[in-house]
């Protein structure tokens, strides 16, 4: 009877799903899916030529280059960007020295209250502040923007499918519309306030090129501050910014991973040890 | 319950018999996981995920009490106290990690554990039982996972909450309001995240609490076996400790090395960016999907997409739920007298050119694009997984002939079990 019944409920729930497989294969059949503009000129994001220092299970921080990315979001990206889960304290681990990250926050002004009348007023921050929002609110910010909020840059490398390569691709990437897509995709051309980019998921995206020269941060160490070197600079500090533990957690995987397999093999050859007398004995004869 | 042939725990000093007197435990660890308990000498490596998804269990929970003391519900700050978690807790990273990978491995580990039941059919009298908690605890992990999933409130969380407490709108009449009620609001708020932290907290131990029974009806017949055939005296079986201690050690060892290299070298590839953005009503994502563990469910939720009487959504639904609940039956959808898959030659092929291909085909297709040519292709394989359970399995174990058994597990380890053929005194004869 159970099986009677779970026969009848198998072939229902065939029928009714191939039922719905013949009705898809038929519009598959009859009507063209229509290519779109994303799909034909989206391409993968990539990292510079030379990879990151990160990356790869010995990666590490290259420090002057956190350093540099630091600057070029300072200098570039905190116009319009917060980094609202990142405190002053951080910078630390940048390779700055107490004073120079008491320095450095003393160089941002953060919302506070006068300690006399309690009105609202901006104050020099504190190594215990976080980063700043440029605006006071959403509207605020998507009113200064064309009505698209930027993002906080935080976890900006976790948040797209291969962040750090994402962040350097977007910046170096922008570039006028293809003339194929233009004629092909009319309808996909720029509107007004946006700017092409193949590397965002639209093509199109509201945030003006910022890094338009070669040399518009100057580096405190030198380094040449062509547009590329901006980007992998910057690609690396949202990388710091989005895992500090990045490297740690590398560093600590590795003894761990080779404490297990040590412990591992000694297990094998207890099972094996435990077993002698058990398992049977392959026969010479 | 056991063997005759059981070993008697015997305490071994003062303080162990103190204990033995007033409160057993030592005798129930050893009757349960210790050398009291006689399992069969010929289990492989695919016994090993029983002792595995123990393991995830209690690291699950270890590592979620940690967790819930950094955390806190609230909308306001749940996306921003995971963060604080991974930046300013002591290796909270790793807490976080080990707890998100965990979940995954966890399924893994249960998903081995489920289609070996299915190959050997370990669901076959008299472990019926086990079996059916089995299926409970599986139907109880996934409502686990579903919840914690949405405490870290970003887009995943929020969009995934949404979609799946959407489903309860299929239920004609009661639908919306049922949504309603489960959520606290009419979409997932401060009212939901709350209950599903609550929830999320409390489901674990009732896991527990039936991986309890689990196991307890798991000792009443004793283990099953790859071969299928009962155990018939002493040589068929070994004490589970050290002979199980030992082999599940090693395998515990190859299961953590795999582990640990996700944690520490891939630890959001199981992951989805997306959920690394926190929750934002007003913006959708371009695609939805939930955690990975649930894909083949999802691919079979939205196979239906005709309205046929009912409408597609409904449908869909109902498949989703039946595709588990199915598994409730098979105890007495696969009549066939032999369980075990290496003697039942048709039953083997539809096991490893049906069930298998056509669930990894939906882990594909329920992490893909809900468009053509995925569409069509989990509708091909859920008309199938269907099938292969519901028609296949009970045409099949009633019309199979077998492959002649072994005489006993013995017998199929030494090649031959002469003192159970023969009695306990025989001599070895010469050949």
């Amino acid at each position: 009877m159970i099986r009677l019944v779970g026969i009848l409920v198998g072939l229902g729930f065939t029928f009714v799903v191939l039922l719905a497989f013949v009705t898809g294969a038929y519009t598959a059949a009859t009507e063209e899916v229509a290519e779109t503009a994303e799909h034909a000129f989206h391409e993968e994001a990539h990292g510079p030529e030379a990879g990151y220092s990160f990356d790869g299970v010995f990666g590490t921080w290259n420090y002057a280059q956190l350093q540099r990315g630091y600057q070029v979001y300072k200098e570039v990206c905190s116009a319009c960007h917060s980094l609202k889960f990142v405190a002053f304290r951080d910078l630390a681990q940048l390779g700055y020295s107490e004073a120079q990250v008491k320095a450095e926050a003393a160089t941002w002004q953060v919302p506070g209250i006068n300690p006399d009348t309690g009105e609202n007023e901006m104050r020099q921050a504190l190594p215990t502040d976080y980063f700043p929002s440029p605006y006071p609110n959403a509207v605020a910010a998507a009113a200064a923007n064309n009505n698209a909020i930027p993002p906080d840059l935080s976890l900006m490398t976790k948040a797209r499918h291969h962040g750090s390569n994402y962040v350097y691709s977007l910046l170096t990437g922008y570039q006028q519309p293809p003339e194929r897509m233009l004629e092909d995709f009319p309808d996909a051309a720029p509107g007004t306030g946006l700017y092409y980019n193949p590397y965002f998921a639209n093509l199109n995206l509201a945030m003006a090129p910022p890094l338009t020269s070669d040399g518009q941060v100057t580096y405190a160490d030198g380094t040449d501050a062509t547009i590329s070197q901006m980007s992998q600079d910057v690609a690396a500090f949202l990388t710091w910014t989005a895992e500090p533990a990045l490297i740690k957690r590398k560093q600590t995987g590795l003894p761990v991973l080779g404490f297990l397999l040590f412990a591992t093999i000694l297990a094998w050859f207890a099972k094996k040890q435990v077993w002698a007398d058990v398992k049977p004995k392959r026969r010479k004869d | 319950m056991s063997f005759p042939w059981a070993k008697e725990y015997t305490p071994q000093n003062g303080v162990m018999k103190f204990f033995d007197e007033k409160l057993p435990l030592p005798r129930f660890i050893y009757n349960a996981v210790g050398a009291g308990y006689p399992v069969p000498r010929n289990l492989s490596y695919f016994w090993n995920f029983g002792v595995l998804a123990g393991f995830f269990l209690v690291l699950q929970i270890v590592t979620g009490v940690v967790l819930a003391m950094h955390y806190a519900a609230n909308t306001q700050v749940a996306f921003a106290t995971v963060e604080h978690i991974a930046r300013d807790v002591n290796w909270g990273w790793l807490m976080r990690y080990t707890h998100a990978n965990g979940a995954s491995f966890f399924f893994v580990v249960i998903y081995i554990h489920i289609f070996r039941g299915l190959f050997y059919a370990s669901y076959k009298p008299p472990r019926e039982m086990i079996w059916l908690i089995g299926v409970v605890i599986f139907l109880l992990m996934m409502a686990t996972a579903f919840m914690g999933y949405v405490l870290p409130w970003g887009q995943m969380s929020f969009w995934g909450a949404q979609v799946i407490t959407g489903l309860f709108e299929a239920i004609p009449l009661v639908g919306p309001p049922l949504k309603t009620w489960l959520l606290g609001g009419f979409a997932p708020d401060n009212a939901a995240l709350n209950r599903f932290f609550s929830l999320h907290f409390l489901l674990p131990f009732v896991i527990a609490g039936a991986v309890i029974l689990h196991i307890w009806a798991l000792h009443i017949p004793g283990s099953s076996n790859p071969t299928g055939v009962e155990v018939k005296t002493e040589s068929d079986t070994v004490p589970f400790h050290p002979y199980y201690t030992a082999k599940d050690g090693f395998g515990l060892g190859v299961a953590l090395i795999v582990f640990m290299t996700f944690v520490f070298f891939l630890p959001n590839t199981l992951g989805h960016p997306d959920n690394y953005i926190e929750a934002n009503p007003l913006s959708t994502p371009a695609h939805i999907v939930p955690e990975w563990y649930f894909y083949p469910f999802y691919a079979i939720l939205r196979a239906f997409t005709f309205d046929f009487i009912l409408p597609a959504k409904l449908w869909g639904v109902l498949a989703m739920f039946s595709a588990i609940l199915v598994w409730f039956f098979l105890p007495w959808l696969d009549k066939g007298p032999v369980r075990s898959g290496h003697y039942r030659p048709l039953f083997r092929k539809f096991f490893w050119f049906g069930l298998i291909p056509v669930m990894a085909v939906l882990f594909y297709c329920g992490g893909a694009p809900a468009e053509e040519p995925y569409v069509m292709i989990s509708q091909i394989a859920t008309a199938y997984y269907f099938l292969h359970f519901l028609v296949i399995l009970p045409i099949i174990s009633s019309i199979e002939r077998p492959d002649p058994l072994p005489f006993s597990i013995t017998e199929a380890v030494l090649g031959s079990d002469k003192k159970a053929v023969l009695g306990e005194n025989a001599e070895p004869v010469a050949t």
